[in-house]
């Protein structure tokens, strides 16, 4: 039987995966998807406390996924759209090139 | 932890270290969708099968394919020659590493990591989500609607082409 805490190890080990390929790779396309395994690491934490907590009858913690699950894929599709039109001024995808505020 | 949860835990965590570290960035967005499904499969591990369903739609069926289809359109369909990591890429990875190690601390050291007897309460049904999102979450259902409008919007206005009228 898997305790909470295993949930919970798992979820922090993703997160910290996500954030340290966010905050070292230069394609801004790996950084989104680094956000993306961040997001989804705190959703499991959110309902191993949900099944693991003292009455899961409240399903409380599948309702905050479901609303993080939407909004995590409307900030995934403006995100995208940002980086299409960036590429589109400036020919390239790096992080390091967009360093200018002049359109 | 039994051998199911150590197998799937495995591939998610492989799925997102590829994801993070391959250089080929198609091969990086079908190592996400390994994770994506690990993830669906621990939701339907713990009894959460609305979540594990939507997850599977949303993050594998739409937002994979988002972002295979800005690869595509930003023609990083290759894996060139120059390096991955930015500049002070070493700086990113030890964050990463600090803060697991806190994370990992506080959890080993917290009142979870004795073994919780895992509640066997009934999943709730898609009719019991869609009463409560019209009751008792009514207000965050409005809003997120609200955000999904102006998000599918905006993404549009940002991502259209421009005509130049200036010729």
């Amino acid at each position: 039987m898997t305790e909470l805490h295993s949930y919970m190890l798992l979820a922090a080990a993703v997160f910290c995966v996500g954030l340290a390929g966010a905050l070292s790779r230069r394609s801004a396309i790996v950084v989104l998807i680094g956000i993306e395994l961040m997001l989804n690491a705190a959703n499991l934490n959110f309902i191993a406390f949900w099944r693991f907590g003292p009455n899961p009858e409240v399903f409380s913690g599948i309702m905050i996924v479901i609303f993080s699950i939407a909004i995590a894929a409307a900030e995934a599709a403006v995100g995208l759209a940002l980086i299409i039109s960036i590429h589109r001024h400036l020919r390239s995808t790096k992080v390091d090139d967009v360093n200018e505020l002049k359109g | 932890m039994d051998a199911g949860f150590a197998i799937i835990g495995f591939l998610t965590l492989a799925g997102a270290a590829g994801a993070m570290t391959l250089r080929n960035l198609v091969h990086c967005a079908l190592c996400l969708v390994l994770a994506f499904g690990g993830f669906a499969l621990l939701y339907l591990k713990l009894g959460a099968e609305f979540a594990g369903f939507a997850q599977l739609l949303v993050y594998v069926g739409a937002v994979a394919v988002l972002i295979v289809f800005a690869l595509l359109l930003t023609r990083n369909i290759e894996s060139t020659g120059e390096r991955i990591g930015a500049r002070d890429w070493p700086v990113g990875v030890a964050i990463g590493v600090i803060l697991f190690v806190l994370l990992g601390a506080a959890i080993v050291n917290s009142p979870f990591s004795h073994a919780l007897p895992e509640t066997r309460a009934n999943a709730p049904t898609v009719k019991e989500i869609g009463v409560s999102l019209m009751t008792d979450y009514v207000l965050p259902l409005e809003a997120v609607a609200l955000l999904l409008t102006a998000a599918m919007i905006g993404a549009v206005i940002i991502a259209v082409r421009e005509t130049d009228s200036r010729k």
